[in-house]
């Protein structure tokens, strides 16, 4: 059941050459072959978000695209979305605001609110719009809405 | 110390800043050299003869290690049978991990498939051959109750599981005299926990030293290691059970799960470590179920307005075996006992029986029973109040029962100790402003716009004692323990026996064992979730981490403090009495400079202990255990309120705000007890508009999948608006109750008499639950008919 394809793609800012099978999904190249546990896997059909990264900026389920399918392409992870800084403001803004509680899903929402964030400042609604692909079943959703906003606010200078 | 104090503070989480950066460790994030794959055959029937099962093919697949059946599972692992000593009528046949003869519902394990990877373990899946032989299937609870059911297990002579009455009083007489009275039918649909992270276990078996150790998303580790221990025949002491990070729980992960046993059996048989890791679809087939009941519910009320009496019938589905070890009654006994609770009511009678189906074992489900209660009762209570022509909000407030006294208890038995209904109710009104939403409601009406508004009271039970399943002699503790340890660097290591799964319940007991030993939050390091590293106690069930566990860690703080002083009183020549702890440094109370600092004193008592004048060296290690005796629970208790308004044209519902009052005792962390009762609410709101899993007649799932299984969804939710009301319970000397299922309690009674309030003008009351647009049009079409 092996039909191995070369793909080469940056991940986290560094080149990554692999030779990966047909099937595989991001997710578990992710995960299983590249040890990069911070991408979750909540239901594999595309539906709970818990599989969100980047690719080429925008969120993407990791479960529904094959590794395949980044052949070229720019994928962050939570990983990289940490190290290198740029969502260190949301981070801060979850913790403070408890804006998870078992963290399965928090990777996904994040890469969703990284993409939500870039140039924008949305609305409450818009927020909850933007994260009705990141199913939630801890918080009730309310501190997560919060922690964007304030930082939203932030982000855009003045209070939230 | 009183500057700093950290009880009562809203401190984030330690754990929340490494899972918002990808740092979690969950079960299937953990790297085990040669690890195997376990990928399972499940019944594609609900019931069926296990004919004939071919393996040769499968076993020659690439990567495959075994492929094992139920039989082969047997020669290592000796069957279970869920007893209640209590209710011996509840009893399903002895389970096996992997179905042997007779497949009971659709999902069972058959075959495990161990592979070197998952892919190559379910590829090799579809080669194993079973002949079945199709048995008739009892999938609705209201025929598996008929006389003439066919059986759920060929060795059952009766589906019935469960026939339990109360009565207290004459209600009777009661609905003989009563000014008014009420009554509806409820049905509430199946649901499941959907835990983001779906179930997985990771089994190593060391042959060398007979050990076996388990990593697993569980709520209550000490409980699996004795069931692992017991069912492998291995000394207890050989087993650990280990919870990393869990990714939801919600009493999804309380019981002993038949696949999960396998996979432990198998690493003893292979001498290889295994992991299993649920994928949805699985998830949704084998995953404990819950809340399927049918109730008939009746109630009397006085012309006053004040209740007299209530009649309730439940029926609830089990599913096809009794949950292990906890059973599958609860939410049956307590959609029966809990009715009523937050108000005076003399006379009670209900009966309650319960069905096995050829489904997944229905088992815990975050406030097990008392969401079904408290619907019937509030729903009942607005119709009452209808007929009466009284504001709901009112009758309420004259039926509250008086609970200044540590003793009293409901029509149902249920303790109602130290309770404050009637401070809640009027703090919801204000903060909801009632009378201006009654108003708004009014003229909306006139323009064509419905909009309700539904009140709930409830009471919660929390930190639950013994009584509940010691009596039943289910091994299920409800003990916790807190072993503090002073450690040589000065810093205090706290091992405590309950778990968090996500609740912050760590936080929690640091910053109560920081304020009580007087040190820095930071140097109090938490220790949960391993048998090996926590002492023995219940874990997480029943909303206890902190109420309980905190106990624990408070009483053994106040001791670990003692021996500090003592040994510093030694060392400074003062008596103990004169030195006090703060941020970790031992003063003189007669002075404002620290004479020396925990560290000093733990390193004098492990390496100079010499120097020590004192004849005994108190302990620097201290472990306590605190459970509930006197009292079966802790209660607590509340109120909420939806405002929602439904589309008469469509059928969908939309809530628009939704408030909770919530009397909790001492809150130790305001930010953790919010958001507890946010997302139970959302669970709440959940199973009353979204959540169901549809069963055909045939006993087949029909919406298997997170596609077709609905949960709340952010844009769906509304702002949850929390307040408090603090009364601290007399049965700690921490004086917190429970908070977590207390959202879930009252959400969805609060969502049903939300919408059926939208609905009068229509005289429309709708009865089952989930409320899908379906059936909101179902039910105002009838009503034009």
């Amino acid at each position: 059941m092996t039909d191995l394809h070369s793909i080469a793609f940056m991940l986290n800012g560094k080149s990554v050459t692999a030779d990966v099978d047909a099937r595989l999904h991001l997710a578990d190249f992710l995960r299983h072959t590249l040890h990069l546990t911070g991408t979750h896997i909540g239901c594999e059909h595309g539906v709970c978000g818990a599989c969100n990264v980047l690719v080429d900026g925008r969120s993407t389920r990791s479960c529904l695209m094959l590794a395949v399918q980044v052949d070229g392409a720019h994928v962050e992870t939570i990983e990289g979305l940490t190290a290198s800084g740029q969502i260190a403001d949301l981070q801060a803004a979850f913790t403070a605001r408890n804006a998870l509680q078992c963290g399965y899903c928090t990777p996904g929402v994040l890469a969703t609110a990284a993409e939500l964030l870039t140039g924008n400042k949305p609305t409450r609604d818009e927020i909850r719009d933007a994260l009705s692909g990141n199913y939630c079943r801890c918080t009730g959703y309310h501190a997560i809405v919060d922690a964007i906003e304030t930082v939203a606010g932030k982000r855009h200078g003045g209070a939230p | 110390m009183t500057a700093n104090l950290k009880t009562g503070a809203s401190l984030p989480r330690r754990t929340a800043a490494r899972l918002v950066a990808g740092k979690g460790r969950y079960t299937d994030d953990i790297q085990v050299a040669g690890l195997l794959h376990v990928a399972f055959v499940r019944s594609s029937y609900p019931h069926a003869r296990l004919k004939r099962i071919e393996t040769r093919a499968a076993a020659d697949m690439p990567g495959v290690v075994a492929v094992l059946t139920g039989n082969d599972l047997a020669k290592v692992c000796a069957p279970w049978q869920t007893q209640l000593a209590l209710l011996p009528s509840h009893l399903s046949p002895p389970q096996m991990p992997m179905a042997q003869g007779e497949a009971c519902w659709q999902g069972e394990a058959i075959v495990a498939v161990v592979a070197t990877s998952r892919a190559l373990a379910e590829d090799a899946t579809e080669s194993v051959e079973i002949e079945w032989e199709e048995l008739p299937v009892v999938a609705d609870v209201q025929a598996a109750a008929l006389a003439d059911a066919p059986v759920v297990h060929s060795a059952m002579t009766s589906n019935l599981g469960l026939d339990h009455t109360v009565s207290t009083g004459d209600a009777e007489a009661a609905f003989r005299q009563a000014a008014v009275t009420v009554e509806h039918t409820f049905s509430f649909d199946r649901q499941t926990g959907v835990t983001l992270e779906p179930r997985t276990i990771l089994a190593e078996f060391d042959p060398r030293l007979q050990q076996l150790t388990i990593h697993h998303s569980h709520q209550v580790p000490h409980q699996m290691r004795d069931i692992f221990a017991a069912q492998l025949k291995l000394p207890l002491s050989n087993v650990r059970v280990v919870a990393p990070d869990v990714g939801g729980a919600f009493g999804l992960k309380l019981a002993a799960y038949p696949d999960e046993m396998a996979v432990a059996t198998i690493a003893v048989l292979l001498e290889r470590p295994v992991k299993f890791c649920a994928d949805r679809l699985e998830a949704f087939v084998s995953d404990n179920h819950a809340r399927e009941a049918k109730v008939h519910g009746r109630m009397a009320v006085d012309a006053d307005g004040r209740l007299t009496a209530m009649d309730v019938s439940v029926v609830s589905g089990f599913g096809a075996y009794s949950a292990y070890p906890r059973g599958s009654v609860g939410e049956a006994l307590q959609a029966v006992h809990m009715v009523a609770a937050p108000y005076k009511m003399a006379h009670l009678r209900g009966r309650v029986r319960g069905y096995f189906q050829n489904k997944p074992p229905s088992g815990v489900l975050r406030a097990v029973g008392q969401p079904i209660a408290t619907t019937v009762t509030e729903q009942l209570l607005d119709l009452a109040a209808r007929r009466l022509s009284l504001d709901p909000a009112e009758l309420r407030r004259r039926n509250y029962v008086d609970t200044a006294t540590a003793t009293a208890r409901s029509a149902g038995g249920i303790v109602l100790a130290e309770l404050s209904l009637e401070r809640c109710h009027d703090r919801l009104l204000q903060l909801m402003d009632y009378a201006t939403l009654r108003q708004q409601q009014r003229m909306h009406r006139d323009k064509g716009i419905y909009r309700g508004i539904g009140l709930a009271a409830f009471i919660e039970q929390t930190a639950v004692g013994p009584t509940l399943y010691g009596a039943q002699n289910v091994r299920a503790s409800a003990q916790e323990t807190c072993r503090l340890t002073l450690e040589a660097d000065g810093a205090i290591r706290c091992a405590t026996s309950i778990t968090d799964q996500g609740q912050g319940t760590s936080t929690a007991l640091a910053q109560i064992v920081a304020d009580a030993l007087g040190v820095d939050i930071e140097t109090v390091e938490i220790a949960t979730g391993d048998t090996q590293l926590t002492p023995f106690g219940g874990g997480a069930w029943a909303s206890r981490g902190t109420a309980l566990g905190g106990e624990a860690a408070l009483r053994a703080a106040r001791k670990l403090k003692e021996s500090v002083l003592g040994i510093a009183g030694a060392l400074l020549q003062t008596e103990p009495d004169l030195l006090k702890i703060e941020d970790g440094r031992i003063y003189n109370t007669a002075s404002p400079l620290p004479q020396m600092s925990l560290a000093d004193i733990a390193t004098t008592a492990y390496f100079k202990a010499h120097l020590v004048a004192l004849t005994e060296l108190p302990a620097l290690e201290i472990t306590e255990s605190f459970a509930p005796r006197d009292l079966p629970y802790v209660a607590a208790n509340g109120i909420q309120a939806a405002h929602v308004e439904v589309d008469v044209e469509l059928g969908t519902i939309r809530v628009l705000d939704f408030w909770v009052v919530d009397d909790c005792g001492r809150v130790i962390n305001p930010l953790l007890v919010d958001e507890q009762i946010r997302g139970g609410v959302v669970q709440g709101i959940g199973a009353a508009l979204y959540e169901q899993c549809i069963y055909g007649a045939d006993g087949q799932l029909e919406n298997g999948s997170l596609v077709d299984y609905l949960v709340p969804m952010a844009s769906e939710m509304p702002d949850i608006h929390v307040a408090h009301v603090q009364t601290p319970t007399s049965a700690t000397t921490l004086g917190a109750r429970g908070v977590g299922e207390a959202g879930t309690v009252g959400a969805a009674a609060a969502i049903w008499t939300a919408v059926n309030d939208a609905l009068t003008p229509f005289g429309v009351v709708l009865s089952e639950q989930p409320f899908t647009p379906e059936r909101v049009l179902d039910a105002l079409a009838a009503r034009k008919d």
